[in-house]
């Protein structure tokens, strides 16, 4: 196991230097001068010439990838162009709520997707079935942004239930909290969910055709056990794996969600950002999401060996 | 899936060849057996047309201001309103679909191309393999949506950029499939026999390899069209995309939500445009992939 995980930490290391290689190359290999760019149409020659320089566009280009990667590893991602703070400043500040958006959405829609797939699979060509079907590929069809703007309307707007906007902080108490993350969570948990009810459902479907599963029942066992100690928990690697792949489907939706509900975090800090042209934010929100995302499926993998024993390191 | 030799079914809807039988009872026949795949190709359809004739069918100039009637609610002279500026809701979805149908295309398309070039290449040499799939694992570590953003803000919002956007950030997806595809085609006895007569690589994978991974790069195509939709109208709303100076469901969308409040017309109707544009065409590519691919379908 140790073995396995050293070995699987190093196979992660490339995989990491060429996220930031990546990063690195998309404002260099755009054509034009990308500080010009940056700077806008209206820029004076001053300007743009501060901007090349702040990034170290001026330099020979081995010396910018360099120090680009010398700074990653001391956890420098530069600094905004805009307000002049530390990028890593910028992100810790808007860190919080984005994962309590990302948490509670990706909660909600295991919490409904699990159920859901598991019946449609149990029930297979049912209508219980189809309307899980149904579900799903509305699920991967309607925008985050369309769905968010009806439930503001339905829940904010005409019930008056639930806060159209805005974000409260934990530190002033969980209800508040979570009363002002109800309606962008579910928002988001219900489109997440649809990915992970469809694979529940197929990794289910071809489960319970198994000869184990006919064992299990033929002596007697209960349908829920069947179903959640023995069907389920074979299932579960596929479904893992989905969960794992879908943070980028995940994020892309917290992007979104957080403008429609405006909500003060990375997401806000990105698309701001990007009107702006701070190039600087923006690499370092890429770099950190995508980093993210390779070890959020590293992490993936190594739960693999709990839910199936037959998988040795 | 890679390694297993594969046969590709050819497609056995809704023709029996030798019989001839009227056009309306073959189309009656496809209906009855792929219900939701026809219903997409009806709403798709339906859609191209608006777009294409949005000139004919639309009285009122998607663009045209009109102080006096902002943010009017649906009524017969406005079916969908009006927004802040009091423009007409109605004629600028109509105009809107004409954005998302040409990105998604074109997208579609651009990273199908793409895709058979890389997937080719990397499937057929190791060396080219090893360095083409690391950069598209790469690319796919990124968010979409987060790597469309960065590389429209070091190029400007127009469609055309956001068509090479989308187009970096799909490729690996079609790239993917087809070079899955050619792994398993490369041991079989047809690609051998090619070779032991003779033809050179270019031959080999154009005129033998080519032809046999078209079936599943269709599927993906189909389902690399809807989600190059949905990500344009995301970045449009984000104010990312498509300018405002052309009308696009995103940037309808994105322009309403402040007005959310008082108008939800103005994001309720492009939205359910959009909506069900995607979902016409993610339908088609469920009902491709069960027609040509069906070992896939029986995972799903």
């Amino acid at each position: 196991m140790t073995a396995y995980l050293v070995q699987r930490l190093l196979a992660v290391i490339p995989v990491l230097l060429l996220v930031g290689l990546i990063t690195f190359a998309l404002l260099r290999v755009t054509p034009g001068d990308p500080a010009a760019v940056l700077a806008g149409e209206h820029a004076t020659p001053e300007n743009v010439e501060r901007i090349r320089q702040q990034l170290g566009l001026d330099r020979p280009l081995h010396v910018q990838l360099w120090r680009w990667f010398g700074r990653l590893l001391q956890g420098d991602l530069g600094d905004s162009l805009f307000t002049g703070y530390k990028v890593t400043t910028l992100i810790r500040q808007r860190l919080e709520p984005t994962l309590s958006l990302a948490v509670l959405a990706e909660v909600i829609a295991i919490a409904l997707a699990l159920p859901m797939g598991i019946l449609a699979a149990w029930k297979a060509n049912s209508w219980v079935d189809r309307g899980v079907m149904v579900f799903a590929v509305l699920g991967f069809s309607i925008p985050v942004f369309w769905l968010g703007f009806n439930l503001i309307w339905l829940f904010s707007v005409t019930l008056d239930l639930l806060p159209p906007a805005g974000y409260t902080p934990l530190s002033q108490g969980v209800w508040p909290w979570l009363r002002s993350l109800i309606l962008p969570a579910v928002t988001l948990g219900l489109i997440f969910s649809a990915l992970i009810a469809r694979m529940t459902r197929a990794s289910m479907l071809e489960i319970l055709r198994e000869d184990y599963i006919r064992t299990a029942r033929a002596k007697g066992l209960a349908e829920k056990v069947v179903l959640l100690r023995h069907a389920l928990r074979n299932a579960a690697v596929p479904i893992v794996t989905i969960i794992g792949l879908g943070f980028a489907a995940l994020v892309t939706g917290v992007v979104v969600t957080e403008t429609v509900f405006a909500l003060p975090g990375l997401g806000r800090l990105i698309v701001d950002s990007m009107l702006r042209r701070d190039y600087p934010v923006i690499q370092g929100a890429i770099l950190l999401a995508a980093s993210a995302y390779v070890v959020i499926n590293l992490i993936v993998d190594l739960t693999y060996a709990y839910f199936d024993p037959r998988i040795r390191y | 899936m890679a390694g297993e030799p594969r046969v590709i079914a050819p497609p056995v809807t809704g023709w029996a060849p030798g019989r001839r039988k009227g056009l309306w009872s073959l189309l009656g026949r496809f209906v009855r057996r792929n219900p939701s795949m026809a219903a997409g190709i009806g709403v798709v359809v339906v859609m191209l047309l608006l777009s294409v004739m949005a000139p004919l069918i639309v009285e009122r100039d998607p663009q045209a201001i009109d102080p006096v009637h902002r943010l009017h609610a649906p009524s017969r002279e406005y079916p969908f309103g009006t927004d802040h500026l009091g423009r007409d809701i109605y004629s600028r979805t109509i105009y809107g679909g004409r954005v998302s149908l040409l990105v998604g295309s074109a997208v579609a398309l651009l990273s199908m191309a793409c895709g058979v070039f890389f997937g080719l290449l990397s499937g057929y040499f190791k060396r080219v393999d090893a360095i083409v799939m690391r950069v598209m694992d790469g690319i796919m570590a990124f968010p979409a949506l987060l790597l469309a953003i960065a590389l429209v803000a070091l190029l400007t919002a127009s469609m055309q950029n956001v068509i090479i956007a989308l187009t970096v950030v799909e490729t690996p997806r079609a790239t993917r499939v087809v070079r899955a595809a050619v792994l398993s085609l490369v041991g079989r006895d047809f690609v051998e026999a090619a070779r032991a007569l003779g033809a050179g690589a270019p031959r080999i994978l154009l005129r033998h390899i080519l032809p046999n991974t078209i079936a599943p790069l269709i599927v993906q195509g189909s389902f690399i069209f809807a989600a190059a939709v949905l990500t344009e109208a995301s970045l449009s709303f984000l104010g990312a995309g498509t300018p405002p100076t052309i009308p696009s469901w995103g940037n309808i969308m994105g322009e309403g939500r402040q007005y959310i409040q008082r108008a939800v017309w103005v994001t309720f109707f492009p939205g359910l445009f959009l909506s069900v544009t995607v979902l016409g065409i993610n339908l088609i590519g469920d009902g491709l992939r069960d027609i040509l691919d069906p070992r896939l379908a029986r995972r799903m």
